[in-house]
């Protein structure tokens, strides 16, 4: 009896002591007070090396403006980072972790499917989320607290079939996505129907989850007698489809969205033969401050650079996740406060001008966007080469 | 000649995956056959070797690094046994079966620990990684060498279960384990060496397969395992060409059905079939017969 009440008395004497840690107003080592911004992108699963990367724009801006001015006040910005492990099942968990740090505004996630699975979440909390690299168009339908600031998959369907038709004239188009990924079946929908209004056809197939053989696939698009090889999907697939074609020795280049711009494509690529373009939200060099500013950043810390794969090579995610920190601190000013219904009305009047051109949202609170970038990569020593910018008629 | 040219890759790719599924239905196959448990935590075994791999060529040079991955994962499987299945010996099935969903989850989520989540590439092992040409379809040695070294083990394998003393040993136990071991049988060892054997084969498996298919993630071994454990109740769980057989038809009809231009069904097919064989034939294509005794 006499332990029990010890035991009691200590357990009693732990909570008085946490709750005093977490009681009152939060307060930083500087003693301003904190405004939180939720980072909502996934560092495991399918997308986890993209996520990772752009996490990492966001974690540079944090590390070179970590205080915003609101209203007269300086805050401290602090971001809460939640792994949503590119699971659209998972991602609500993540989202709702987000939600009770009492975080004032959200940037992601990398991976359309995983922006809509938590989309609601956000907005019953009515916290508004600005999605960084996520295209699809339905992540901004029918709401008002999610924004983007890229460009979304009809435009960019579109920019690459034209690029395929310009540039190899192709007739036939193979295109591949995983099936239940609102990403890539998004993307090469979109995509299959601007190529059929360009007079091509398309062979379109699917691959279920946690495949890895992709031989077959491969096989597919050669018997098809493809001019191109469209395959959209995460880069971990990517890995795995570039490696067999290669092996198989695929002569028709391959073709892919944003996901694809990232050193582990190029990574994959270096050395073999294929011919892969992509289309993109930021070409390196773009703005050389930013880059030789984040580059320096990612060397010094052992965990940022195998965050960022292991080497210093930009992608262009890592920019636009660094523009999305900005916007969100642009429009914290905007609204003078840290409550996420003010951030969320000021939202659709923010303009900004970051290293990925200008931002500015319309209507539905997409950005505006015209253009995208279209990159090759050099298999022969693994980086990424400029290759055209690219809009639609 | 053309007809050929266009199947070939799918036949040549079925038969690759079919032989690497082959070498881990083995493992599961063997361990049902004497312990009546079902090695959840082989699938993801095989993912360690990978992983493994990955990390061993950081050190030191390849021809050291497979022997060393051989080895070191015949010892994980060995103390997989030891430290999650033994102390269960007398406890009901059920319980080591839970333990073995348990051990699964440990290595899952150790592998992410170690990863951080993010796909490692395979090193690229020269001369299986290089490509070839046969009849016009071009693909990996590792694609043409599996079959053969697949087959070459599993006659390895029989003979050694056939004639020697703890290949006895084994058919023993899995004939009667309590009898077995009222007849002098160490039951421990006979077990430990199940799991070595097993252990062996999901190496040389993962090494195999991951030549093949380059990306190792915390979830690699869970599709493969899956459905090499589809090919061993197919096969007849318990007996070791019928895992090999069933392991070959399920990587030949997967990859002819993505052939087909039916990509999406490919796995609905697998587990489909282990439906359909579950209700047919229980016993599966080779499986023991049941015999009930009065």
């Amino acid at each position: 009896m006499k332990k029990l009440s010890i035991l009691l008395a200590l357990v009693l004497a732990m909570t008085a002591f946490t709750a005093g840690c977490g009681g009152g107003e939060e307060a930083s080592e500087s003693g301003n007070p904190v405004v939180k911004i939720g980072v909502f992108e996934p560092a495991s699963g399918d997308n986890g090396a993209g996520g990772k990367q752009e996490t990492l724009g966001i974690q540079y801006a944090n590390s070179v403006c970590p205080t915003v001015e609101i209203g007269g006040t300086t805050y401290d910005v602090q971001l809460e980072i939640v792994d949503n492990e590119s699971s659209t099942d998972k991602g609500p968990t993540a989202a709702q972790a987000l939600v009770s740090s009492g975080v004032s505004v959200v940037l992601g996630s990398y991976g359309s499917g995983v922006s809509i699975a938590a989309s609601d979440i956000f907005g019953d909390a009515g916290i508004p989320a600005i999605g960084v690299t996520c295209t699809n168009p339905q992540v901004t339908e029918g709401n008002d607290h999610y924004f983007r600031i890229c460009f979304l998959d009809p435009f960019q369907g579109t920019v690459l079939a034209n690029f395929a038709t310009d540039v190899f004239e192709a007739k036939t188009a193979y295109c591949l996505s995983k099936l239940g990924d609102d990403y890539s079946v998004g993307l090469c929908n979109y995509f299959q129907e601007a190529f059929e209004a360009l007079g091509g056809t398309v062979v379109y197939e699917t691959f279920p989850e946690g495949n890895s053989d992709f031989a077959s696939y491969v096989a597919n698009a050669v018997k098809a007698n493809a001019d191109v090889f469209f395959a959209p999907v995460s880069t971990e697939a990517a890995v795995l489809i570039i490696d067999q074609a290669a092996a198989q020795g695929l002569t028709i280049p391959l073709l892919a969205g944003d996901t694809w711009d990232s050193n582990v494509i190029t990574a994959a690529a270096k050395g073999k033969n294929v011919e892969i373009y992509v289309t993109t939200f930021y070409q390196e060099g773009g703005d050389p401050e930013f880059d030789a500013g984040i580059k320096a950043w990612i060397e010094a810390d052992s965990t940022n650079l195998a965050n960022n794969n292991g080497n210093t090579d930009l992608a262009a995610v890592t920019a636009m996740g660094y523009d999305a920190y900005f916007t969100a601190l642009e429009a914290m000013k905007a609204a003078g406060s840290i409550e996420p219904a003010d951030i969320m009305a000021a939202l659709p009047g923010v303009t900004y001008v970051g290293v990925s051109g200008d931002i500015s949202f319309n209507e539905i609170g997409d950005a505006n966007r015209d253009v995208a970038y279209v990159k090759k990569c050099n298999a022969a020593d693994g980086v990424w080469e400029f290759v055209a910018v690219q809009g639609i008629e | 000649m053309d007809f050929v040219r266009d199947n070939l890759p799918y036949i040549l790719a079925g038969i690759s995956v079919g032989g690497q599924y082959a070498l881990i239905a083995i493992g599961y196959t063997m361990v049902y056959g004497i312990l009546r448990l079902i090695n959840f935590a082989h699938g993801d075994m095989f993912m360690i070797a990978g992983l493994m791999a990955v990390y061993a060529v950081t050190w030191m040079p390849l021809y050291v690094a497979i022997p060393f991955i051989v080895v070191l994962t015949v010892l994980l499987g060995f103390g997989i046994e030891r430290v999650a299945y033994k102390p269960l010996r007398s406890a009901p099935r059920m319980s080591v079966m839970i333990s073995a969903i348990g051990v699964s989850y440990l290595l899952q989520n150790a592998a992410l620990y170690i990863t951080g989540g993010l796909t490692k590439t395979y090193p690229n092992i020269p001369f299986l990684a290089d490509t070839i040409t046969v009849f016009g379809a071009t693909t990996k040695v590792v694609t043409v060498v599996t079959p053969f070294l697949t087959i070459g083990l599993v006659i390895l394998l029989v003979i050694l279960i056939n004639n020697t003393k703890i290949g006895m040993a084994m058919r023993a136990v899995s004939r009667d384990f309590e009898t077995s071991r009222l007849m002098g049988i160490k039951i421990d060892s006979v077990i430990s060496m199940t799991f070595i054997i097993g252990s062996f084969l999901a190496a040389i498996g993962s090494i195999l397969y991951f030549t093949n298919y380059t990306g190792v993630m915390p979830t690699a071994g869970a599709m493969p395992g899956l459905k090499a454990f589809v090919a061993a109740v197919f096969g007849g769980i318990g007996s070791i060409p019928g895992a090999v057989i069933g392991a070959f038809i399920i990587g030949i009809c997967e990859n002819i059905i993505k052939g087909l231009g039916w990509t999406t069904f490919s796995d609905a097919f697998t587990f489909a079939l282990l439906i359909v064989i579950l209700i047919v034939k229980p016993t599966g294509l080779f499986g023991e017969k049941n015999i009930d005794k009065v």
